[in-house]
């Protein structure tokens, strides 16, 4: 035993790292970076960035018509999202959601309509097809992880290769759900991403007021593995620390926490209204730091980028997301057998008779 | 018992290899029941896993290693526990079919038993299985005896969704009887008349079945014939066989350990009076712990149902014109 001074078990730990970053918010490579993104993959990427923020645009305009269900807009996270999705291989990777990542469920190969379906109410929306590598949106906040923790764990047992990474943010991060799943993470060395989007804001609650903790990623070593942070803006940087999870993660290194700073610019859904609790400057501010801007203006340097192949996006990604409201409006509206479907693999002698009652006497009104 | 729930999760991990077990102290200790002694020995830590302390996520990450194509039995310690764990087994593991249109199942088991007269500690004993009973696409079942425990969890393994299999903690060791060696099963789905008599028809399920048991032999020396309904299987109900016990005896009297009010029992009573009311010639009578909670050990015989309770209660529902 050493030491008279108790002062020494309590060590002073540092300053944090600060977030790990590639690109300037003007569109500059930070000098000695080199991209890990070809222009023709960044592209794709920023294609994939765009058709989210074009889609929460619609989503937004079509509820206010009331022709679109309550959601949750990825506005100001597209960088966070599209680049850790890019870093997996949905052939033989999974992502477990929660429900602010659209791009990343299309990269996985979710039909478009399917979300549409899922958030204009229609139960077969929770839908996901074969061979798609991508577990239901997840409403409960965190309770996904111990299943993420769970499916990695197994895949490790039986030799099957592929890495589970799993979405949350930092409002689910104060959910025992989260320290339970990272505990057992620990132990089992699970090939297993905890891809903890901290947008700032737990609907009205700030992140200071969810936690103590300097950065949330400085939580990780407590379960014996590492936490690191990164600009969420900037979609080489979360690409490049996803990878580099992932990597690990293949080679048996165990788990990652990886802390995505990042903003929502947008509101918590369709029905929170952040003027009574952002002060409008603070959102300003986050704009300049607008990630899609940030992309659009690196390819720009690079003679990739300008307003003939804007507009061809624009109307390439117009043209998909009518296609996707077709395809999800033309699903015929939900009948009493769906409400007992799928309970179980075949329905209780109960449930055959409710059905045959409900059926007689239940009429489903027309879906708007 | 106990015997019988080791040899039936021996059986299954010897026939298929995705069958693992995992929880607290399951492992080197064998459970602290010792329904699993032995099994780390024959299988290896791959597939007998011992846990952190964390209800929660033995359930969830169950649910997870279960997508991955592998075939879980989480031990929870004590049913009482399991409410560490409730929005993982109600909101998550019950919903998972439901939620993806068919396209993942929790095909797992969750084991504990449940119950009193144990002498145990506070909140060990706790009958909260009607609790689990709203969890649509959960399997919620109850065993009384050596027989139908191994028959069912042999059954509730193979199961395509997700059972929470509830063992009588009170007939670990008080429940015996004969119980075949080789692998068999018995439904999980079905309610089973344990004895036959044609004056009145007790109710029961997992540790109470035997006090019904008990108390038709009392009331067979008052010349008084007491059919037997063991329930086994709470969700799904399986109505038809209550209600014909029951138009047969035109009398009934439901027995459980949880309390009264909103106890499993209400369910069976509300049933049988919708479908068997122009049989009953009397009020449905309940035999159930009060209203109150579970309490310390020295004053639980009290708490639980007992034989005298019962035929008390049967005796009631005879004299009643």
């Amino acid at each position: 035993m050493s030491g008279t001074r108790p002062e020494a078990q309590f060590p002073y730990r540092g300053d944090p790292t600060p977030p790990f970053r590639f690109l300037e918010p003007n569109g500059t490579l930070l000098e000695g970076s080199v991209s890990p993104l070809d222009d023709e993959q960044t592209l794709s990427a920023l294609r994939l960035m765009m058709l989210s923020r074009a889609f929460d645009q619609r989503g937004i305009s079509l509820h206010r018509q009331g022709r679109f269900g309550t959601f949750s807009p990825v506005m100001g996270q597209e960088a966070s999202v599209v680049g850790s999705a890019f870093a997996l291989d949905p052939s033989r990777d999974w992502i477990v959601p929660q429900y602010r990542e659209l791009p990343a469920y299309l990269h996985q190969g979710l039909p478009l309509e399917q979300f549409i379906l899922y958030f204009n109410g229609h139960p077969a929306g929770g839908t996901i097809p074969d061979g798609v590598r991508l577990l239901p949106i997840q409403i409960s906040l965190a309770a996904q992880l111990p299943h993420a923790v769970g499916l990695a764990w197994g895949l490790q047992l039986q030799n099957i290769d592929g890495v589970v990474l799993t979405y949350f943010g930092d409002g689910a991060s104060s959910e025992g759900d989260f320290h339970e799943a990272c505990n057992l993470a620990g132990i089992v060395k699970a090939p297993v991403i905890f891809f903890l989007q901290n947008n700032g804001w737990a609907i009205s609650i700030p992140r200071a007021k969810q936690s103590g903790a300097r950065t949330l990623a400085e939580r990780a070593p407590g379960y014996g593995f590492d936490g690191v942070v990164v600009d969420g803006n900037d979609l080489l940087a979360v690409y490049e620390v996803t990878k580099t999870a992932v990597d690990r993660a293949r080679r048996g290194l165990g788990p990652t926490l990886i802390e995505s700073q990042t903003y929502r610019l947008g509101a918590h859904n369709t029905s929170d209204d952040p003027t009574r609790y952002v002060a409008s400057d603070v959102v300003n501010t986050w704009k300049e730091f607008d990630p899609i801007l940030r992309v659009q203006r690196y390819l720009a340097v690079r003679g990739r980028w300008n307003e003939d192949t804007a507009s061809d996006f624009q109307s390439e990604i117009s043209g998909v997301i009518d296609q996707a409201l077709i395809a999800a409006n033309s699903v015929p509206a939900p009948t009493t057998k769906d409400l007992f479907k799928h309970t179980y693999a075949e329905l209780t002698e109960r449930q055959v008779r409710q059905l045959r009652a409900h059926a007689s006497s239940a009429k489903q009104p027309e879906i708007a | 018992m106990l015997e019988a729930i080791r040899d039936a999760i021996g059986t299954a991990m010897s026939a298929d290899d995705r069958v693992m077990v995992l929880g607290q102290d399951v492992g080197k200790f064998g459970g602290i029941f010792r329904a699993t002694d032995g099994l780390l020995a024959k299988f290896g830590e791959k597939r007998v896993v011992d846990m952190p302390l964390a209800e929660g996520v033995i359930v969830g990450s169950a649910l997870g290693l279960a997508l991955s194509g592998l075939r879980p039995i989480a031990e929870i310690q004590f049913l009482g526990f399991a409410q560490q764990a409730f929005h993982q087994i109600v909101q998550q593991v019950a919903r998972m079919r439901y939620r993806s249109r068919g396209r993942f199942a929790a095909s797992m088991v969750i084991r504990a038993p449940f119950g009193g007269g144990g002498r145990t500690p506070e909140l060990h004993s706790d009958a909260i299985e009607a609790l689990f009973t709203q969890a649509q696409g959960l399997k919620v079942i109850a065993p009384s005896n050596p027989h139908d425990a191994k028959g069912m969890l042999l059954r509730a393994i193979r199961d395509p969704d997700p059972v929470l299999f509830c063992e009588p903690l009170r007939g670990y060791r008080l429940a015996r009887g004969e119980v075949s060696s080789g692998p068999y099963e018995v439904d999980i789905d079905k309610a089973k008349v344990v004895r036959d008599g044609k004056d009145v028809t007790l109710i029961a399920w997992s540790a109470a079945v035997n006090l019904a048991l008990q108390a038709a032999d009392v009331l067979l020396t008052e010349g008084t014939e007491a059919t037997v309904v063991d329930v086994r299987s709470l969700l799904p109900l399986d109505v038809d066989t209550l209600v014909a016990a029951v138009k047969r005896t035109g009398r009934c009297v439901v027995i459980h350990e949880a309390p009264l009010t909103a106890g499993f029992g209400a369910e069976i009573v509300a049933t049988l009076a919708n479908e068997a009311f122009y049989s009953l010639e009397a009020p449905i009578e309940r035999v159930t712990a009060p209203d109150a909670p579970y309490p310390l050990s020295a004053a639980e015989l009290m708490f639980i149902p007992n034989v005298e309770r019962v035929v008390a209660a049967t005796r009631q529902t005879l004299e009643a014109q």
